[in-house]
């Protein structure tokens, strides 16, 4: 029982939360790059949160149901086609043994998460199912999908057919601003340097994917050219010798000798992978207090949004 | 002792400012005395030269209520023995058809391709950290006459097993990959095998001492040779 993969897109991954607990070894997280579309995409087909759903970048993917399922893709606007009909996104679709899906090209943002009841069964490897390539780790064969993958899925025959209210749901722009928690070296960064830094706009460069986002503006000196490589966490943004600030997400190396200048917040680094090349990016610097209240609020709201049912 | 904010859910502890044997055992035991204060809060930890990134759950505890349990922590920690750790021997077959670059680092060093095989292999390195790819330790010290610079152009694929030095650190690359490092030598024990159990055969801290074999030894032990 599985969805069968007709044609994969530009790119498209398994994913689950992400691999945590296994940077000693050299490995890097993966996982969602917007969690927020993610963590919905879940929560509307009732699925345990770290249930594994399919990345779909760019769009552009056909699969065809091989099981009698529930379906719900959630993120960028991608046109949804089940059997040629369009379907609405951030909405639970009952599917049946043939059924065509697909997913065209993104009209706004460009991450999109297709998951299916209960999620797809994928063997962990390192405690996830997260797929990243550079390592050749997780999904089905440590690659992106195939033509012709089968993903392992469970025949589900009941499902609440839930949608989040069109008001509730994330609008994806053309511009982000990136809260940034000051750190690491932030000290080496003179105070023209930074205000440089957090007061011109940034442009998405063509050189952005699922390791790091490299900008371009301005350029940022720092008065360190390198240093004893250390642990990088997600969203952290070094600026090389040429200035330019590469924000780093899931797929980054655990470690490097770049100097950072901080480390932008998860909930805007979501929206900063929705941007493609030309996307506008500023940067607003927030205490590590405002960046603590920040996620808890974020949190406690998405706990709060009802998610409504269609019933006939 | 340095601890700083780094992201909304990790902190920076710098326990030194140079790579050093003292400060390697220093990050060593205060990553293992770090892991037992914080417990389950402790999502995962990035060890290296003289560093540790601590990342922690940001909605189960704070970056006040972790700093203090780390500083409690560490307040706790005796002067860390530099003698500690594993000793792992890894064998290796250094010669021409394993190492490409060999004879041009010797002749840059002004030495014979036998006096940087002595050199490499006469030293005792430790693990100071792990990263780059899955399972790639940096290794250091290499003694300074056989210090070499990263190669002006990255060679597109290094072989796995492939022994290489860059300024003072050298390293087995655990798979195939780009890479720049002045290869002199390969490895033919695994260093990153994801169904073995550890997937690692050293872990930061450890020292590693190379041990040279020869070729029919290197084929043997599993050893390939393109």
């Amino acid at each position: 029982m599985s969805l069968e993969v007709i044609q994969p897109g530009i790119l498209s991954l398994l994913q689950d939360r992400g691999r945590f607990g296994a940077h000693r070894i050299g490995l890097t997280n993966g996982g969602p790059l917007d969690p927020e579309a993610f963590s919905w995409c879940n929560r509307l087909l009732d699925n345990p949160a770290n249930a594994t759903a399919v990345e779909v970048s760019f769009g552009g993917a056909r699969l065809r149901a091989r099981v009698d399922t529930f379906i719900c893709v959630t993120g960028a606007a991608m046109p949804l086609h089940i059997n040629d009909r369009e379907q609405a996104l951030w909405t639970v679709h009952r599917v049946g043994a043939g059924d065509e899906i697909s997913l065209g090209f993104a009209e706004r943002g460009c991450r999109a998460y297709l998951g299916v009841a209960d999620g797809f069964t994928v063997a962990p490897s390192f405690g996830s199912s997260a797929t990243v390539m550079r390592e050749s780790i997780g999904g089905l064969h440590g690659d992106k999908l195939r033509s012709g993958d089968l993903l392992p899925c469970a025949a589900v025959e009941q499902r609440k057919r839930r949608y989040l209210h069109p008001a509730s749901l994330p609008h994806y722009h053309d511009q982000v601003t990136l809260r940034v928690i000051p750190g690491y070296q932030q000290a080496h960064f003179s105070r023209l340097q930074q205000r440089r830094f957090f007061s011109h706009a940034y442009m998405v460069s063509e050189r952005c994917d699922r390791m790091g986002y490299r900008l371009e503006g301005p350029a940022i000196q720092c008065d360190l050219e390198g240093i004893l490589s250390e642990g990088i966490c997600a969203g952290a943004i070094q600026i090389p010798a040429d200035g330019q600030p590469i924000v780093l997400l899931n797929d980054r190396q655990t470690i490097g000798g770049y100097p950072k200048i901080g480390s932008a917040l998860s909930l805007d680094t979501a929206r900063l992978a929705q941007l493609r090349p030309g996307g506008t990016v500023h940067f607003a610097p927030i205490s590590p207090h405002g960046a603590h209240n920040a996620l808890h609020l974020a949190h406690s709201q998405a706990l709060r949004k009802t998610m409504l049912e269609h019933r006939d | 002792m340095e601890l700083h904010s780094a992201g909304e859910n990790a902190l920076m502890l710098y326990l030194g400012q140079e790579t050093s044997p003292a400060v390697a055992a220093r990050v060593q035991a205060a990553a293992a005395a770090i892991e037992t204060a914080l417990g389950d809060h402790l999502v995962d930890m990035v060890p290296s030269y003289a560093s540790i990134l601590i990342l922690y759950d940001a909605l189960a505890t704070d970056h006040l209520a972790v700093s203090h349990r780390v500083r409690q922590a560490l307040a706790q920690l005796q002067e860390a023995d530099s003698s500690l750790g594993r000793q792992v021997v890894l064998p290796v077959y250094y010669a021409l058809e394993a190492g490409a670059d060999l004879e041009a680092l010797a002749q840059r060093a002004g030495l014979s391709p036998e006096q940087v095989i002595e050199l490499h292999a006469g030293t005792e390195y430790r693990v100071y950290a792990i990263g780059f790819a899955p399972g790639f330790a940096y290794l250091g010290q290499v003694d300074e006459r056989i210090a070499a610079p990263r190669l002006a152009t990255p060679r597109l694929k290094v072989p796995r097993g492939a022994v290489a030095i860059a300024d003072r650190q050298t390293a087995v690359y655990p798979a195939v990959s780009p890479g720049g490092w002045n290869l002199i030598g390969r490895c033919p024990t695994r260093m990153f095998d994801p169904s073995a159990t550890p997937c690692m055969p050293v872990s930061v801290g450890d020292r590693v001492q190379f041990e040279p074999i020869d070729r029919s030894r290197y084929l043997a032990l599993g050893g390939e040779l393109e």
